[in-house]
């Protein structure tokens, strides 16, 4: 028993002839004790937490609300009052309660979407072991949410709409919407890895430049699409909301 | 034949099918969607970047069932487990 630290498959260009097995992109070891290990997906996603931490730290170390505001500042501020508002506008919520779980899960998908322009670096989010939990996440708030600001018996009376009937089709429903959350990333960001990979192996030169693009691209909008999809689906309990007279 | 050559050659033209027949339906309901979203920008220019980032979210939705297509095809080829059990015989 001891600790090992092995850095040599780490940065390892995922090529058509070497591995590209489902079950591959996840064994590959970083730090191993024993049974125990942390793999290249937990340890890359590390860095893009530990990426988030820092420029939010470096962000909000000198906060101003004078003339002189620092250009980080402006471009976080940006960030979040845009997705405020989407969130307040798909939610129909003004109180804001769904911004830290959309800014969360947005910030850490589409900053390891983009990182993916490093060509060794593999995102965590092309694993389906990072995106599964992502939507596992997901799937507890949706009864948080929906308990929280309608009830319980709200939340109950969902799945017996528009007939009692309807009961295993809605159980079913609420579990394949979240799987195919999570496998909708996945394959996405698969699909780019893997598309880069077989062209490098192929045009070497400068093909697979035009398909990382492409893959900047869709990356930031699948981060997009999951905070959204998050919110709608988080927010599908809502209280009844009386008119006022 | 042998069992894995059968199980090999039916997992490619198996993956080809897949792909071919799987992305029939979203690429023509991806260009359905573009054609729609060109036309309301043509009649609405002043809300062309509204269409737009909502015709791109429309897109990656819709792109999803060609990628499960593409799930499938990636595992018969790389993760078949009964490729993987008839090279263990």
């Amino acid at each position: 028993m001891a600790l090992q630290i092995d850095f040599s498959k780490w940065l390892d260009l995922p090529f058509a002839d070497k591995v590209i097995g489902l079950e591959s992109y996840d064994a590959i070891k970083v730090i191993s004790y024993g049974d125990w290990y942390i793999n290249v997906t937990i340890f890359n996603s590390w860095i893009v937490i530990a990426l988030i931490t820092l420029v939010s730290w470096l962000a909000t170390r000198r906060l101003s609300c004078e003339k002189q505001v620092s250009k980080l500042q402006t471009a976080l501020e940006a960030l979040v009052l845009w997705l405020q508002r989407e969130a307040n506008e798909t939610s129909g919520s003004r109180n804001n309660q769904y911004l830290g779980m959309a800014l969360g899960l947005f910030s850490f998908i589409l900053i390891s979407n983009l990182l993916t322009f490093i060509p060794w670096f593999r995102p965590p989010t092309a694993s389906i072991s990072t995106t599964m939990a992502l939507a596992a996440m997901v799937f507890i708030a949706i009864p948080y949410f929906s308990i929280r600001n309608a009830g319980i018996k709200a939340y109950l009376r969902k799945f017996i709409e528009p007939i009692p009937l309807m009961l295993p089709m809605n159980i079913f429903s609420e579990f394949f919407s979240i799987f195919a959350m999570g496998l909708r990333l996945f394959g996405n960001m698969l699909s780019g890895v893997m598309f880069a990979s077989i062209l490098s192996a192929f045009i070497p030169l400068v093909a697979p430049l035009t398909m990382q693009t492409l893959g900047l691209l869709t990356g930031s909008i699948q981060a997009y699409i999951f905070a959204l999809l998050a919110i709608v689906y988080t927010s599908s309990v809502k209280e009844e909301i009386k008119p006022e007279l | 034949m042998d069992s894995y050559t059968i199980i090999g050659a039916a997992s490619i033209i198996g993956a080809c099918l897949c792909m071919g027949i799987g992305s029939i339906g979203s690429a023509l309901g991806e260009g359905h969607a573009a054609a729609t979203a060109l036309q309301a920008m043509a009649q609405q220019p002043d809300e062309a970047s509204r269409i737009r980032s909502t015709m791109f979210v429309a897109l990656a939705m819709i792109e999803t069932t060609a990628l499960y297509a593409l799930l499938i095809a990636f595992l018969a080829l790389y993760a078949n487990p009964f490729w993987n059990y008839a090279i263990a015989q």
